[in-house]
């Protein structure tokens, strides 16, 4: 992390700190002491060339790598000041949402995908009362309101990936991550969802991984670059963007590699 | 048209007209089956034949109700023991076994399915009939069940492990334990491709003469309970087939048209109750 980046960091709040992050495959590394800290309401986007570890960085968040086999992780992440690996690994995934590169739902009904993450919480909220708050959230209560029995899989990508989101937010987790969402969409759907990405902040903590370095410069607070494994530059995106502190943050957002 | 380009135009159509051919020779073997079954079993189906019990030789008529019956039992309670065990079996395969005992169970399976059906009636017959000193259902089906188990449990592995990745991710991203994203998930996402194949096994043992000649037997009678010799319809075609008299032809005939009626409504049902649900569209 600069100094840039700490001085102008340290008013948020954080919502998660990582430290000395290592992690493998098997025998390849593919994490080297990775140091950042996650800003409370913020958007923190993910920005570096294929292979280059931003995908893994983000399935520790959630302990999502521990479904891979072979995957060890040395290091420290906080959340909320408690350390995530202590934790249990449900109730961390409660607390943490993720949405993934292709919309995911579940061969069940609109409805049913949405209140999934409350039923098998054994939630006491009014389940129809939180599917159309957590419709509402993600912008597509109006479009799905009148068909929520129907398949999810008769909606479109954009839909779908909205729908992923929805389903996400219904457990209100605290923090919200986001493994390239806009990949699949097509523009349209793209600028839905970035635009919902804003919105959410209020809601909760967002880290976004993107190769798309225009989205990153839209819609994030924080970016952070990396580069085979190693985190090479943190700063307030615009910071980022304008006045890169390292040749290879510029060599690459001036799209001389990636 | 140059000569090279009339060739392959020909290579083309005629390799088409071979897969046409082939797929033709398929069909009509099964509808050439089928019409004769209607031709010569058709003409002897009648109420009785449902309702009465076999006639004595020399006597016409009669009915097959205990067959029919006998049949039911048998595939009830030899689906009770192999669809639960085939189908648990395939869940741990597909989603906890480590790659050795995998390929272990793999490997039993499959030679459990090549075991020719009359070894499998021997096992039984030693197990369930030798002990007891009588043949009984229980026999019968135990021996039918061990024959759906390799189908049941390789084809649930296989349609668990075609769900993809990201919906077990997308389960478990929300603090869905592994067991809770089988339950809820895989397995809904999976269950039209597993019940498709249980059926398919239960067709096939469904028509199993061999291990019931040394298990079931067989009965001119009713079979009261689970623990006598009983009838069924694929050892009364045989036993009535192999007769000398020309009514028992007859009845065999329309046994065969039973057996195939009665697979054919469970597959029609099976599927009516499959097309409801959502199943996930292919990628």
């Amino acid at each position: 992390m600069n100094a840039a980046a700490r001085e102008s960091s340290s008013p948020a709040e954080m919502r998660m700190t990582i430290s000395k992050l290592n992690f493998w495959y098997g025998s390849k590394q593919t994490l080297f002491d990775v140091n950042l800290g996650i800003a409370a309401n913020k958007i923190t986007a993910l920005i570096g060339p294929s292979g280059c570890g931003k995908s893994t960085l983000l399935r520790t968040l959630n302990r999502m790598y521990e479904t891979v086999r072979n995957a060890r992780l040395e290091g420290e992440i906080l959340l909320d000041g408690k350390n995530i690996l202590a934790q249990d690994v449900t109730q961390l995934r409660r607390r943490i949402g993720m949405v993934f590169q292709r919309p995911n739902p579940f061969p069940k009904s609109i409805f049913e995908n949405v209140a999934y993450g409350l039923r098998i919480n054994g939630s006491t909220l009014p389940v129809a009362e939180a599917v159309e708050k957590s419709l509402r959230h993600a912008a597509l209560w109006d479009e799905v309101k009148d068909q929520l029995h129907k398949s999810a899989y008769e909606l479109s990508g954009g839909q779908q990936q909205r729908l992923c989101i929805a389903r996400a937010l219904a457990v209100e987790p605290e923090v919200l991550l986001l493994d390239e969402p806009c990949s699949a969409l097509d523009p349209i759907s793209t600028a839905k969802i970035e635009e919902l990405l804003v919105q959410l902040k209020e809601l909760c903590t967002i880290v976004t991984v993107t190769h798309n370095m225009q989205q990153a410069a839209r819609v994030s607070d924080f970016t952070a670059f990396l580069l085979t494994g190693q985190l090479i530059e943190f700063s307030p995106t615009p910071h980022l963007f304008t006045t890169p502190g390292d040749p290879r943050t510029e060599a690459y957002i001036t799209g001389r590699f990636g | 048209m140059s000569g090279r380009l009339r060739w392959r135009k020909f290579v083309s159509g005629f390799m088409l007209a071979m897969t046409g051919v082939c797929a033709l020779v398929t069909v009509s073997v099964l509808f050439f089956v089928l019409g004769d079954l209607v031709v010569h079993g058709g003409t002897s189906i009648n109420w009785n034949f449902f309702t009465k019990l076999p006639a004595p030789v020399g006597e016409t008529g009669g009915g097959m109700a205990n067959a029919i019956v006998g049949s039911a039992k048998l595939l009830a309670l030899a689906s009770l023991i192999g669809v639960p065990i085939g189908f648990l079996g395939g869940v741990y395969l597909a989603e906890f076994s480590g790659s050795t005992v995998a390929f272990v169970v793999r490997y039993a399976a499959d030679l459990l399915n090549g075991v020719p059906s009359i070894v499998i009636g021997i096992f039984a017959y030693a197990l369930l009939v030798l002990p007891f000193k009588h043949f009984s259902t229980i026999a019968g089906s135990f021996a039918l069940g061990l024959m759906m188990i390799p189908i049941t449990l390789r084809s649930t592995e296989q349609f668990l492990n075609g769900v993809p990745r990201a919906l077990r991710e997308g389960s478990m991203a929300l603090g869905a334990s592994k067991w809770k994203t089988i339950q809820a998930v895989v397995i809904p996402a999976a269950y039209r491709g597993i019940l498709t194949a249980i059926l398919l096994a239960f067709a096939r043992v469904a028509g199993e003469t061999a291990p019931l000649l040394f298990t079931a037997l067989g009965n001119r009678y009713w079979s009261h309970g689970w623990n006598e010799p009983t009838a069924s319809l694929p050892v009364v075609i045989y036993t009535y087939a192999l007769s000398p008299y020309e009514d028992w032809h007859r009845q065999a005939w329309a046994a065969g048209l039973v057996l195939l009626g009665l697979i054919l409504i469970i597959n029609i049902v099976a599927r009516a109750i499959l097309s409801r649900g959502i199943s996930v569209p292919r990628a």
